[in-house]
């Protein structure tokens, strides 16, 4: 595994991380809830056969305290769309996970030529009454790892502080990565994102952790029939929430075959 | 000094079983162990505790404001300071209070606060807490990463429609009116006194310095716990050039007096532990929502671990605060969650409280827990009577900068005297 090329994006001041790594046709990749405060396999498995590129979102590791200054929907789409452009990924293939998925889901329908193909692991921004999900913010810290993953012990060792930092930023970055995601997504994870949807014509492919314990599975059905452009479901066995975290070839096998396409 | 009673109205009847049988007492308590019928009666009990608790001469009644809660029964606590207004005369009236970035808009606080003023000819002590994370961003759905900024601009609102004369319009980041112009308008001027409860933060300290608000501890775990927050907002009012004025600040004290001190262990034993058992009974997933605490905060606990590590008396964090806490009797005296003895041992230690904390208004929780109508009252005089006379001269060489200015009393409203149905039928 070689590091990835970092270079930064500025968002109403505040600084955005971007890692590029591999070859070939660009695709990005918006991180899920708790964001990348390290590099992770998944994306060297895309890296394969793409130039990824991996714009950290506002107020997630990488992402300063950009969230700060995002008040309303509008300020974060087009904080997203600025960042998007800065990462040089406009009009290039996009998947994302979980808060980044939905993010990603959100540009696809606003600047529809923005997004050639879509991969979504499992979105935030719906809420179903009859089906709702999981409280991700109202949680015990030792529950956490285990609502997130499948194997809990995948979110701990991402989310542990690298031996000898010793920096008491580090806990307060992974703080502020959950923070960043209820700022827009409190309290509920919806966003009306419905509404939106029927704008997306991008062909999508939807994931789906199949022990996903945060976002039931119905809702890529929701998502499925919602988006104009073809989409498709598939469940990764084994995989928790975020499935690029559990099951790392897999997930990332599925989007490079989409992408192939 | 200033004596003041606190009332926080917990539901008494909670079940011996409830720790075993429930996660929480807030957020999401059951429905099914509310019975309203019960609750009229505690709701009455409790506004005749503070009604009494006025007429043994207590400087102030204090009300807060809390949701979803089963040892908080006041989601408004200005409707009960609205009918205390009508039923007290000279006390003051302390709402510790209302949590600002809850209402929208925010200029109904200073309205409900201005109207409690008038009414009550100018006896209100304005408390404007941020709220805690089980009321604000659980209960009420507050943005946790929003949550003090909208605060912080609520209150900068609401101070400008208190004081404005003409109308004018709000043009802020999370309010916007076009015509603020509150009717009515508050008695005491410039505005009624304003009292921040808060934490541990040294920003809370700071901004309570800069707008000279009281800074009040609100702390369950009594003076020996408060002791590191105490020191530490001196320390900070000392390094901006302040006065240790004692009643820049106020601390919560919960207290059991009776003839002597084996009487008041076995007399409070029950309340006590009902309240530090089934009362503070609160699921920590609750305790810290992402945002709620700022990270200048964070960092200084951070940083802080280590040096509290090395001393046990500390209070621990606030994420497990509602772990470690001691629910028997001996472990909650001995902490000093609740000071109990005899009028001339409670004197001793409150003296040593309010000299060691440097502390003014002291508000005393005499009712807590599942405690009843007669035995509050049995505490409240006993207070009144045997404890209050030999406090009140603490602190005579300050002057109270905080307190409430009402109307000289010729010029007040002559309450009339209460008649029940039963007479207006004869």
């Amino acid at each position: 595994m070689t590091e990835p090329e970092t270079t930064t994006v500025e968002i109403n001041g505040f600084s955005c991380r971007v890692w590029k790594k591999g070859s070939g046709p660009k695709l990005g990749f918006l991180s899920g809830f708790g964001g990348l405060p390290k590099w992770v396999p998944f994306l060297d498995a895309l890296a394969r056969e793409h130039t990824v590129i991996v714009p950290s979102l506002p107020g997630f590791p990488g992402g300063e305290r950009g969230h700060t200054v995002l008040d309303s929907h509008l300020d974060w789409m087009l904080a997203m769309r600025q960042l998007l452009l800065g990462a040089g990924l406009d009009g290039a293939d996009l998947a994302g996970s979980s808060v980044g998925a939905s993010l990603a889901a959100e540009m696809a329908a606003i600047w529809p030529q923005s997004v050639r193909r879509l991969a979504l692991i499992a979105p935030f921004g719906l809420f179903d009454d009859s089906d709702p999900p999981t409280d991700p913010w109202a949680q015990r810290a030792p529950d956490l790892p285990g609502l997130m993953c499948a194997d809990p012990a995948i979110w701990e060792a991402l989310k542990a502080e690298p031996e000898g930092l010793n920096s008491p930023e580090w806990p307060i970055e992974q703080t502020r990565a959950s923070e960043a995601a209820a700022r827009i997504f409190w309290p509920l994870g919806n966003t009306k994102i419905e509404r939106r949807l029927p704008l997306i014509e991008a062909p999508t492919l939807l994931l789906w952790g199949a022990q996903d314990r945060i976002l039931p599975r119905s809702y890529a059905d929701k998502f499925a029939r919602t988006i104009k452009g073809k989409t498709e479901i598939r469940v990764i066995p084994g995989a928790g929430h975020l499935a690029e975290l559990d099951r790392p070839d897999e997930t990332a096998a599925a989007i490079l075959g989409w992408t192939r396409q | 000094m200033k004596l003041m009673w606190f009332h926080l109205m917990p539901y008494t009847e909670l079940p011996d079983d409830f720790r075993e049988k429930n996660p929480s007492v807030w957020v999401d308590i059951h429905s099914s162990l509310f019975d309203p019928r019960r609750a009229h009666h505690m709701y009455n009990d409790f506004m005749d505790e503070l009604e009494f608790a006025a007429e043994c001469g207590f400087d102030a009644v204090c009300v807060n404001e809390h949701h979803n809660n089963g040892y908080g029964l006041m989601p408004s606590p200005n409707l009960i300071a609205s009918a205390l207004a009508r039923r007290t005369t000279d006390t003051a009236l302390c709402v510790m209070g209302n949590s600002l970035a809850l209402y929208n808009p925010p200029t109904r606080v200073a309205e409900e606060f201005a109207m409690i003023d008038c009414i009550s000819g100018g006896r209100l002590i304005a408390g404007f807490p941020v709220g805690t994370p089980m009321d604000t961003c659980f209960a009420y759905g507050q943005n946790p990463s929003m949550l003090r900024e909208r605060y912080y601009e609520a209150h900068d609102l609401v101070l400008k429609a208190w004081t404005e004369p003409e109308t004018f319009a709000w043009n802020g980041r999370f309010n916007q009116q076009r015509y603020v112009n509150i009717w009515p308008r508050p008695i005491q001027k410039p505005h009624p006194p304003i009292w921040i409860p808060g934490g541990g933060s040294v920003e809370t300290w700071r901004w309570c310095a800069d707008m000279d608000h009281v800074y009040a501890y609100l702390s369950y775990f009594g003076y020996k716990a408060g002791q590191t927050t105490m020191t530490g907002f001196w320390n900070e009012m000392k390094r901006l050039g302040k006065d240790p004025n004692p009643y820049h600040a106020g601390f919560l004290q919960t207290v059991g007096v009776a003839e002597t001190r084996e009487e008041a262990y076995e007399l409070y034993r029950e309340p006590a532990e009902y309240f530090y058992g089934r009362c503070l009974h609160i699921d920590a997933r609750f305790a810290n929502p992402p945002g709620y605490t700022s990270e200048a905060t964070i960092r200084s606990g951070v940083q802080g671990m280590v040096s509290r590590a090395a001393d046990a008396s500390a209070p621990p964090k606030y994420a497990d605060k509602f772990q470690a806490l001691a629910r028997e009797m001996d472990g909650i005296v001995d902490k000093g969650y609740v000071i109990i003895g005899s009028p001339d041992e409670v004197v001793e230690q409150l003296t040593e409280v309010a000299t060691s904390l440097n502390v003014g208004h002291l508000m005393l929780l005499l009712q807590f827990g599942n405690m009843g109508k007669d035995l509050a009252k049995y505490n409240t005089k006993l207070f009144a009577e045997k404890v209050m006379p030999r406090l009140k001269p603490l602190f005579s060489e300050w002057e109270d900068k905080w307190w409430p200015q009402p109307m000289a009393k010729p010029d007040r409203a002559e309450l009339p005297s209460f008649r029940p149905t039963t007479m207006a039928a004869e």
